[in-house]
């Protein structure tokens, strides 16, 4: 009984620390990019405008939940749901530390993988749903994108299962107690970083929202609590990534005593996050076919040569 | 000034060769007019059916050749009253060109009457006489045989009447109140339906449906109100068409209502990143109408702030050029950077966009006291500034596979769309007004002329980051060197009048009331003085009928012709491509539509 209860606390503090610290993210993002951009950010509402997402929230909520007229209303409604979804369910197999984590299961960077690639379901769906030639194309772009990125992705962290000999996160966290893995997989976490922010949509990577380009790509015609949604299953995807990364290349919670397990893995992720916001802050957008050619061309080969490498070395 | 090609710097701001007359009548056997302008334009009559065998003499057998479709328009002269010896004419077509090589103007005019208001299409022999053709088209109602298509470009495609005829309304007063119902609402936005037959495109082609985009008039990245409908194949731009006219709002009319002086804050407003650059071109082609000789302080004055707002305008190109491109950044730098700058402007002029600070005859003020401080500072800290953003976006990869390569046109296409400004010489062609035709003293400055050399997007950033480095030159040249002086000439048609003299006689009161309340009235006579603001060459084309405002306002911009080689420019293109062209053309819709 007492376990259950404890799973249940378990699940539920998770959950919303991945929902409001998603939230949290989309003020810090702002306020730092604001502070690299020699300007303020959001500093109105609340101590350092700490509450602008409280206002944001409301401003989202309160508003009209439209479906244009020539939108399928269906599908419509249900691909933010399903972006918000995926993230979120991906998150259930992060070990964050000893007995903090939803669910310990043996197939977990399958499970991950999984849920990432179900992502691209959701923009999709909402491009094809709103009937609006940006959404289209930024759908075609996202479709394109997520799943050549997927491809690396995966193989990028084969190298990881290959040192670590499971497919179980909480054990590839133990097997880094003798050195993190981004030292002999360092090829694997940089292809894994990058696909990852092209997973989350950012700059470099946000062709299929391309403000420039493509207005608001596939999420043109959402607005209110459904735009909402897509918005902040991106950032949650963000925090996913930043998670993710801490756990195969960065040793999870494994840090000095002076701090406890889970500081060292909140840390790290929000590490991670800082560099991707500060990537976004810097770097300009590629063109479609530039992306696609970098993803094949240079990308998967160096995934597979350091999957070969790898294995070679483990076999040895 | 010489005929021939070299690039002496032309001292006396001549804008015309007066021995093209002779070379033309030796070639052309036909009737010739030759009018005298003010501001000493070479300037011809010919018959309507003569005028594009002349045409093509001009651009083909001249030497220097007249390569250059400068602007071509028409003056509605029915109620003129000072025409003199000028050949009877009810719409006079007016065609300028610009020998880039011979550093000259040429203004041909072809009379029209109203009972037959036509005339052959320079379509051709110019691509760009397209779209001043249609543009006259709507705004005269003269038909140009064998135009492409002559569908409305600026005017909605419902609008009645031909709004630059001297009948047509000029105010709303004069016009019923206007509402607009659900109905002719439907009508309206159903007119502006791209529809592709109409532009020679096909829907389908063996292999594919092609999908039409409709990029603007509200879109992110489109600078203003302007639409391009893309057709696509794919994400691949097959063709594409643009349109304009949505930011359009009659300064060329205005300019026909307001009295000289009071004119000077529209046009402000029709390059609105240039401020007082668009006053200069106005007030030294009414100043050449009067015959007044600007004092050297004032034209340094000019000179200067010219330069400040040329430093801006590329700034804020630079920026969203970089945004355009997807980085974020910069144009927030840039903007702190903008910021200081209308600081300086505003501690000069009181104004910071738009401060309309030019007068005819001078500036509105002498300097503040200790007005080169805070300008000396900007000048000192620039150029390490320039350094860092070329670092930050020109060295970045990405940037650089965005855009060399992307958008090219070489020199001749330029020539042929009448670009000019950073545009033609990104294709390493070295012309600059500043140094080919002198104007307010620019002869005296010490200054080099950027060059690009493939006339892609990236030498044309490029360019328009050198000319940022450039202009702080000039500027540190005008801090250094500033004459003292009056700031404004001694004459009797400057405005505001001077007021010293008023105060010991009767008749200087007068006068000065007089020109204070009506304005002063400008001598009858034809002037244009283009220069080379900030995007490219532009100039005010004043036809005086001796009144106290403008009979005709002619506006040439260059945004107008480099925004018509969109379509040349995106053809086979990707979408994110025709972003990065239009990003890099400069351009604001005010100056296209003004």
């Amino acid at each position: 009984m007492n376990a259950v209860l404890v799973q249940i606390i378990n699940v539920v503090v998770i959950l919303l620390f991945v929902v409001f610290g998603a939230a949290l993210l989309t003020w810090v993002e702002r306020r730092l990019l604001g502070i690299w951009q020699d300007r303020y950010g959001p500093n109105r509402v609340g101590p350092f405008g700490s509450l602008q997402i409280v206002a944001d929230m409301i401003k989202l909520l309160m508003k009209q939940d439209w479906v244009p007229p020539f939108a399928d209303r269906l599908v419509f409604i249900v691909a933010p749901a399903i972006a918000m979804f995926v993230v979120v369910a991906a998150f259930a197999v992060i070990p964050m530390a000893p007995g903090v984590g939803v669910i310990d299961l043996n197939i977990g960077l399958l499970f991950f993988l999984a849920m990432t690639s179900l992502g691209v379901y959701a923009v999709m769906f909402g491009a094809y749903a709103s009937d609006n030639k940006y959404a289209l194309l930024g759908g075609l772009r996202a479709a394109a994108q997520m799943v050549s990125y997927e491809v690396f992705m995966g193989l990028s962290l084969m190298g990881v299962v290959m040192l670590a000999g499971s497919f179980n996160l909480r054990e590839v966290v133990l097997a880094q107690a003798d050195g993190w893995y981004i030292v002999p997989q360092f090829v694997g976490f940089l292809i894994f970083f990058m696909a990852g922010i092209a997973e989350s949509h950012r700059t470099p990577f946000d062709l299929p929202e391309a403000e420039h380009e493509l207005t608001a790509g596939f999420h043109t015609e959402y607005s209110g609590m459904k735009f909402a949604m897509f918005f902040l299953g991106e950032y949650v995807s963000v925090l996913m990534t930043a998670a993710m990364i801490t756990v195969l290349f960065l040793g999870g919670w494994l840090g000095p005593a002076w701090l406890p397990p889970l500081a060292w893995f909140l840390l790290k992720t929000a590490a991670l996050v800082l560099s991707m916001i500060l990537i976004r802050g810097a770097l300009p957008r590629p063109r479609y076919d530039q992306l696609m050619a970098f993803g094949w061309k240079l990308m998967l080969p160096l995934a597979l040569i350091n999957l070969l490498a790898t294995g070679a070395l483990t076999l040895m | 000034m010489s005929a021939d090609a070299n690039h002496e710097p032309n001292i006396s701001h001549a804008i015309g060769n007066p021995a093209v007359i002779g070379q033309i009548k030796t070639l052309f056997q036909q009737q010739l007019v030759t009018q005298e302008c003010a501001d000493g334009m070479p300037t011809l009559w010919v018959d309507a059916e003569h005028i594009s065998s002349l045409l093509a003499l001009c651009k083909h057998q001249l030497q220097p050749a007249y390569s250059m479709l400068y602007d071509v328009t028409a003056i509605d002269e029915r109620v003129r009253c000072h025409r003199d010896d000028q050949p009877a004419s009810d719409f006079t077509v007016v065609y300028q060109l610009l020998s880039l090589e011979g550093n000259a103007f040429l203004r041909l005019k072809v009379a029209l009457l109203a009972a037959n208001l036509r005339i052959d299409s320079q379509c051709d022999l110019w691509p760009n006489a397209n779209w001043y053709e249609r543009e006259c088209h709507d705004m005269f109602g003269i038909d140009f045989i064998g135009h492409p298509n002559l569908y409305p470009l600026i005017i909605p495609p419902t609008w009645k009447g031909h709004p630059l005829r001297k009948d047509h309304p000029a105010r709303a007063t004069e016009m019923d109140p206007f509402s607009i119902d659900e109905e002719m609402q439907d009508e309206e936005q159903e007119a502006l339906r791209f529809v592709p037959e109409q532009w020679g495109m096909q829907r389908t082609s063996q292999n594919t449906d092609y999908m039409f985009l409709n990029m603007g008039p509200n879109h992110p990245s489109v600078h203003g109100v302007f639409r391009v409908a893309l057709q696509l194949n794919g994400e691949e731009v097959v063709d594409s068409v643009a349109d304009i006219g949505y930011h359009h709002r009659g300064a060329e009319k205005m300019g026909e209502r307001q009295a000289w002086h009071t004119y000077i804050p529209y046009t402000d407003r029709i390059d609105y990143l240039g401020g007082v650059m668009n006053n200069l071109p106005y007030v030294m082609s009414v100043e050449k109408l009067a015959g007044i000789e600007v004092p050297e302080r004032a034209k340094t004055i000019r000179v200067m702030l010219a330069e400040c707002f040329r430093i801006q305008s590329h700034f804020l190109f630079f920026g969203t050029f970089a945004q355009d491109i997807g980085q974020m950044s910069p144009i927030f730098y840039i903007f702190a950077d903008r910021e200081m700058l209308f600081g300086v402007i505003e501690s000069i002029t009181g104004g910071r966009m738009h401060p309309s600070w030019f007068r005819i005859g001078g500036v509105a003020h002498d300097l503040p006291q200790g007005w080169h401080l805070k300008l000396q500072e900007f000048v000192n800290m620039m150029p390490a500034r320039l350094d860092h953003y070329q670092k930050m976006v020109m060295d970045n990869r990405i940037i650089k596979q965005r855009t060399v390569g992307i958008g090219r046109y070489n020199s001749e296409q330029a020539i042929d769309w009448g670009v000019t400004g950073g545009g033609l010489r990104a294709t390493g062609y070295d012309w600059d007004m500043r140094k080919r035709m002198p104007y307010s003293g620019y002869e005296n400055y010490d200054f080099d002329i950027p060059l690009g050399s493939n006339g892609d997007c990236y030498d044309r950033a490029m360019v328009r980051l050198e000319e940022i480095r450039q202009s702080l030159r000039i500027i540190q040249q005008c801090i250094d060197h500033m004459p003292s002086g009056p700031y404004k000439a001694e004459h009797s048609l400057t405005s505001p009048p001077n007021k010293q003299r008023s105060m010991e006689d009767i008749e200087t009161l007068i006068q000065h009331f007089v020109n204070s309340s009506w304005g002063p009235p400008i001598p009858a006579g034809e002037a244009c003085l283009p220069i080379e603001a900030t995007k490219g060459i532009n100039s005010y084309y004043l036809v005086s009928d001796g009144s106290t405002g403008s009979y005709r306002t002619r506006i040439r911009t260059p945004s107008f012709a480099h925004l018509q080689m969109i379509p040349t420019m995106g053809r086979g293109m990707m979408v994110a491509d025709m972003i990065a062209i239009i990003a890099s053309i400069d351009f604001v819709m005010a100056d296209v539509d003004r």
